[in-house]
């Protein structure tokens, strides 16, 4: 018989069991697939039947001419929209708290979380459009005050601050929430006692809210360490195309189209390999920092 | 000092009011022009006459969108997939976070068990082997291709556990006094306590459904089962001819192909753009609420 003790946990192993199950079959399956990256993989073959081919792979991805090119340009956007990404809601957070009016601070903030939820398909349309260097409106109003039109989605020189500035528009409101809710956690007795000493507001700003903020603008910084080669593929594979591919093809849509375009399958695993494990230690360093320094734990 | 203060602080308040509204403007600003584009006749539209208002207001866009038996096709899809997948996750995510939510003593396995799933966050097997795996398992093609993969979100579970943990104990406690078993808990007690939480994770669930578009395009042999989004994106961005029927080709000429595209553009964000002030509150609520622990 089942002790005791067993018997009140077997339900809890019940309730997890379709969670594992699934998780085991589409997350724990495929790293094991990573097995891919070391043979001459064919589907038809399957990982059991196809040949070993050790390193070659990966030797061959790191001598690629393009390689060395997409990793830069992956870090670069990369960690240009983290910055963008900690400061720009940061200031936007704080300029809506000094908002009084409470429907003026709601209305600004439905609008510029809103287009944190649309896809980067329904916001790569619209930018198409409005960003097309003959019919687009931003062109049109460049024209109007007598400057040259620019290709914006087509010119390496602007492709990838065009991929910057779209995703601040896409997540900069969103972003606010948090901050927004460490604003309101700040102790109030600490600016009546800033408001004796005659701290004006923005005296109060530098030395009440932005130290108040400190903790979780570190934890944010840390976490975002995890993202340096997530570089937005949902955004690039709807924005980019082939004349732009020197500024802002990234890992990922690389990975995609030797993977699954040119079934070159061996050596897309390779770079993926290389990247999960450069992330894998990037976020587990991330995790282990805001731990440590912001006492943060994930569970 | 009071006073320099005082005009000061006005003169701050109006500029910082104006400013704030033009930045929410300026947001939305791109999605009411190519809502202006689609009710406009495609004739003003090349000629560059739109701004922010229809010039010769017309539906023929919308009329030509909604006869198309493709869309019509994709849109039942994304039905599909998002009820579906809505019922799995949210069923999933519950089942999952309720017993990770145990402490150690309650719980002996629970420690290697959440290592198990936030693991997953750490480390992913990436493009290739996800998309063999699926390959193999024998779903391509179908919709179960489009749920499964995702079907615990590690995040989603994280957020309810922790939402999970803050609850009073003694509840569970006398709970379990008066005979009640850990499934009357978690289905009487817990989730009912935990409608913030739940509220944001289903409406992170739909919307999420309704958006994905990579899984469709790699996973979906024909254009047929494209769900909504990966047909949108096929039409939107890709413009990919192969895919058109002659008549549409005809019928698209007809009313161009910026009219169109803005209208598609539209349909494609329609459902989150009516059900998203609704639920703003409640996941402005849960977000805080997730990321605030003891």
């Amino acid at each position: 018989m089942l002790s005791g003790k067993t018997r009140r946990e077997l339900p809890l192993y019940l309730m997890l069991l379709p969670g594992l199950i699934l998780i085991v079959l589409y997350q724990y399956v495929p790293m094991a697939g990573i097995a891919i990256a070391f043979q001459k993989f064919t589907p038809f073959k399957g990982w059991f039947g196809s040949e070993w081919v050790g390193l070659d792979n990966l030797r061959f991805a790191l001598a690629l001419p393009d390689a060395e090119q997409v990793i830069w340009n992956t870090v670069y956007i990369s960690a240009m929209k983290i910055a963008a990404g900690l400061v720009v809601p940061l200031a936007i957070s704080l300029l809506l708290n000094e908002v009084t009016r409470t429907v003026v601070k709601r209305g600004v903030q439905t609008l510029i979380y809103l287009p944190h939820f649309l896809s980067w398909v329904i916001l790569g349309g619209i930018l198409i459009d409005i960003l097309s260097p003959s019919e687009g409106i931003v062109n049109q109003a460049l024209q109007a005050i007598g400057f040259k039109p620019v290709f914006f989605l087509g010119d390496n020189r602007w492709f990838p601050y065009v991929l910057v500035l779209s995703d601040v528009w896409k997540e900069f409101g969103f972003n606010t929430i948090i901050y927004l809710a460490a604003l309101t956690s700040i102790n109030p007795v600490l600016y009546e006692a800033a408001v004796i000493d005659g701290a004006s507001r923005w005296k109060q700003t530098l030395h009440v809210t932005l130290p108040g903020m400190l903790p979780i603008i570190v934890l944010l910084a840390t976490l975002s360490l995890g993202n340096v080669l997530n570089a937005g593929f949902d955004q690039v594979f709807n924005l980019y195309s082939p004349v732009v591919y020197d500024s802002g093809d990234i890992l990922d849509t690389m990975i995609y189209r030797v993977g699954l375009v040119d079934a070159q399958y061996g050596l897309a695993t390779a770079f993926g390999l290389m990247k999960s494990a450069v992330s894998f230690v990037l976020i587990s360093a991330s995790y282990w920092l805001a731990y440590r320094y912001a006492h943060y734990r994930i569970f | 000092m009071v006073l320099s203060g005082g005009v000061g602080t006005r003169i701050f308040r109006v500029c910082n009011h104006i400013f704030l509204i033009a930045l929410a403007l300026l947001c939305i600003l791109p999605l009411v022009q190519v809502l202006a584009m689609s009710f406009s006749a495609s004739s003003a539209v090349a000629a560059g006459l739109v701004r922010l208002w229809p010039v010769d207001f017309t539906l023929k866009s919308y009329v030509y969108i909604l006869k198309n038996a493709q869309f019509l096709g994709s849109f039942g899809v994304t039905l599909q997939r998002v009820a579906l997948g809505f019922l799995i996750n949210m069923v999933l995510v519950v089942l999952t976070a309720y017993p990770l939510s145990k402490g150690v003593q309650a719980f002996r396995g629970r420690t290697l068990m959440v290592w198990l799933f936030v693991f997953t966050i750490l480390f992913q097997g990436g493009l290739i082997p996800s998309y063999m795996t699926i390959r193999m398992t024998g779903i391509m093609d179908s919709v179960w291709a489009l749920v499964l993969p995702g079907a615990v979100q590690v995040f989603n579970v994280i957020l309810l556990l922790n939402f999970f943990r803050n609850l009073p104990k003694e509840l569970e406690e006398s709970a379990f006094i008066d005979g009640a078993g850990h499934w009357t808990i978690m289905s009487r007690i817990f989730v009912p306590l935990s409608l913030p939480a739940m509220a944001t994770i289903m409406l992170f669930t739909i919307v999420g459904h309704w958006n994905s578009w990579f899984d469709g395009l790699i996973y979906m042999n024909k254009p047929e089962h494209y769900p909504l989004a990966t047909y949108l994106q096929t039409l939107i961005i890709q413009m990919d001819f192969k895919n058109m029927r002659t008549e549409d080709a005809y019928l698209l000429a007809e009313i161009s192909n910026r009219t169109s595209k803005a209208a598609q553009i539209i349909i494609g964000s329609l459902p989150i753009l009516v059900v998203y002030p609704f639920l703003q509150r409640f996941f402005v609520k849960g977000i805080v609420l997730g990321s605030v622990k003891e």
